[in-house]
């Protein structure tokens, strides 16, 4: 597979934009016309070839993009990446399960090679190669959450277990949707999961905590989870609000289309060997509208789910505000028939739209 | 399925260490590595006697960095259902064995200043992987190993040799023990006290830093249980609509498996939650052995768990 990587920006003149390739693998995350809450995990290995569940840490045309731009976060604001003194072994146990998955997944574009602990590191998209000493931290430029993480597309939480709860006790997270590492740090599953509306009430996270707690070494499991943002950003941080809550103000009826995104997060859980804590990546994933509305499906389904969200969560979602002018460009595309199960665009077997 | 992921392994090695304990090395049958783990983490062994198939937790005591090869010891149990027994008499070099993935339920908090072990008999075993964890990463640890005898003392001498400092061990046919009080009052702010051994020695660890004042966060312990023999019993399983025999010498968890129902199982000792089974109906007494429920939960009739616990009465009916 030969990855063309984008020369694009997500920030300034939002230069992003999906190939016709990345349209068709977006994890469009409803598998049915309508959304609540639910502990919606599956296994995660593999999935359909080229599709975003096919690989254990999934490479694609905005990497080299998104790591720029984490640097440039990471150099206005260091707290975004943090690790509590604990949590070191943890790191390594990210950095080797890393940098094996993507050796292994991705052989043109990867190398790793070990002798013992005497270990070299070939990232070509991004012009690195790297000797160093695997659990020496004196021999890599940063420690190995941060030294990792910094090649590898979406957040990281590295959750601590114990006393039958997770810990957010290291992370790196520059691309995440309105939520704060420096503010979550040290917190348990449930503190730092308070602000979300509805679903404490439903059991959801008790429920959460226990299927999490119970993920073993080489099992790990996935999910999907989805909000609004208007421009292709990657830092819709609470640190940089400031910068990026106005913008969901200039959407207007001719340019929606183009600046209001999905961003979908493919979330990930593995168990670390060493430590025992566990990796929670967050992967996000950003499609305008118009790119969405390719898809007849895609089209119709959109339309309904939004139509019928709850209030809370439209709230919560920080969409509530733009909601009807949502609807009025989706109810273009929703001709009314019904759609196939499952989150696949099915683009040779649906019809295409009646109006 | 059920279960942590499994690893086809050759048994490479058994050394009796006394008159109880023998220890058997595992390597991976297709000659790769094995996952590493972290001290104090057990693997499930498939053992195949006859018709049955036994699964038994082992914590797994040698280096977790080491992935050519795992090392478990077993204690033979003369009055158990015959799983360690098997072990000891069947098991032989060469034989190809079903172990799972390593899981880990006595993890060491890595935030401790000082890790101190309270290890009793057999229970010794997940210290010596962890003692070789904090040795590679610097660790602050002392062990404190009571056992029946010096011939009964397993890993005494390699421990003392390695480890003189931080090793003590105690001998109760020399009237020796641990004397609890002093050595918690002793210790530095930020240690973490590890126990593992019979269910005595846990408790008495448990109440006894409860009492000084200890935070419960700072106290760590397993106890794998095996399931005990017991009388014979019927329950229905109302999910799959079968009625299924509880036999003397096997575990209600066992039975559910004979009879093809596939259930959520993890550690098999009564420890990790994993096989909570939701009761719909009784007329009886339940006799609950697992550490997982909480006292008011027993007491519900609500919930068993099927790996140790039976059940003595009229009817049982699980959502299974």
């Amino acid at each position: 597979m030969n990855i063309q990587f984008n020369d694009e920006t997500f920030r300034d003149d939002y230069s992003f934009y999906n190939s016709d390739r990345a349209i068709k693998r977006f994890p469009f995350p409803f598998h049915e016309d309508s959304y609540m809450y639910s502990v919606n995990m599956e296994q995660h290995r593999g999935g359909p070839v080229d599709s975003v569940y096919e690989k254990r840490f999934d490479v694609d045309e905005h990497y080299v993009a998104e790591m720029k731009d984490r640097a440039m976060v990471l150099a206005d604001d260091p707290l975004r990446c943090q690790s509590l003194p604990h949590m070191t072994l943890a790191g390594w146990d990210l950095l080797e399960l890393i940098m094996v998955s993507k050796s292994e997944d991705y052989p043109d574009l990867f190398e790793l090679h070990r002798d013992g602990n005497n270990w070299r590191w070939v990232n070509k998209p991004l012009g690195i190669d790297d000797s160093f000493t695997f659990l020496d931290e004196t021999t890599l430029p940063y420690g190995p959450m941060e030294y990792i993480t910094r090649q590898a597309q979406g957040d990281f939480c590295v959750l601590d277990q114990r006393d039958d709860n997770l810990w957010m006790d290291a992370g790196m997270v520059t691309t995440q949707a309105d939520w704060s590492l420096d503010f979550d740090i040290g917190m348990n599953f449930f503190e730092w999961h308070a602000p979300v509306p509805l679903a404490h009430e439903k059991g959801i996270f008790v429920r959460a905590l226990k299927f999490l707690l119970n993920i073993q070494q080489g099992a790990p499991a996935r999910r999907l989870n989805w909000t609004m943002t208007v421009n292709p950003l990657l830092d819709t941080s609470p640190e940089n609000y400031h910068k990026w809550g106005i913008q969901k103000t200039t959407l207007t009826p001719e340019n929606i289309g183009a600046k209001q995104h999905l961003r979908v997060e493919l979330q990930t859980f593995f168990r670390l060997p060493r430590s025992n804590a566990l990796v929670f990546p967050i992967r996000c994933y950003l499609c305008s509208f118009q790119d969405l509305m390719t898809a007849p499906k895609w089209g119709r389904r959109l339309h309904r789910v939004i139509r019928d969200l709850p209030e809370e969560l439209a709230t919560y979602k920080g969409f509530i505000d733009n909601r009807p002018m949502m609807l009025d460009y989706l109810s273009q595309f929703d001709d009314g028939l019904p759609t196939s199960p499952g989150i696949w665009p099915d683009l040779e077997t649906e019809p295409a739209l009646q109006k | 399925m059920s279960g942590a992921e499994k690893i086809v392994v050759t048994v490479t090695d058994i050394v009796p260490l006394n008159d109880l304990v023998t220890r058997f090395e595992f390597k991976p049958t297709d000659g790769g590595l094995l996952p590493t783990f972290s001290g104090g983490a057990h693997t499930v062994v498939e053992m195949q006697d006859g018709d049955i198939t036994r699964l038994n937790p082992y914590s797994l005591m040698s280096d977790p960095m080491d992935q050519t090869a795992y090392t478990i010891s077993v204690r033979r149990d003369d009055e158990g259902r015959g799983g360690s027994l098997f072990m000891h008499r069947n098991v032989k070099v060469g034989d190809k064995m079903t172990i799972s993935y390593p899981v880990n339920l006595f993890s060491l908090d890595l935030r401790a200043k000082k890790h101190l072990f309270l290890a009793g008999g057999i229970g010794i075993t997940p210290f010596l992987a962890q003692i070789k964890q904090l040795e590679r990463l610097g660790g602050n640890w002392e062990l404190h190993y009571a056992c029946r005898s010096e011939s009964l003392g397993s890993y005494v001498d390699e421990l003392t040799s390695h480890h003189p400092n931080e090793t003590h061990v105690y001998y109760d046919d020399h009237d020796q023990k641990i004397d609890l009080m002093n050595l918690l009052d002793g210790q530095p702010l930020g240690t973490h006290v590890y126990v593992c051994g019979p269910k005595g020695m846990i408790d008495w660890v448990r109440q006894t830093a409860e009492a000084e004042g200890w935070p419960r966060e700072a106290v760590h312990y397993e106890e794998f249980l095996a399931p005990q023999p017991g009388k014979p019993f019927e329950v229905k399983l109302a999910v799959s609509n079968k009625v299924i025999q509880v036999g003397e010498n096997e575990s209600l968890l066992e039975a559910i498996e004979r009879e093809g129902v596939d259930a959520p199982y993890l550690c098999r000792g009564g420890a990790c939650g994993q096989c909570e089974t939701r009761v719909i109906d009784y007329t009886g007494n339940f006799i609950h052995r697992d550490h997982w429920l909480e006292d008011d939960e027993h007491a519900s009739g609500e919930k068993i768990m099927p790996c140790v616990s039976r059940f003595e009465g009229k009817t049982l009916v699980l959502d299974r």
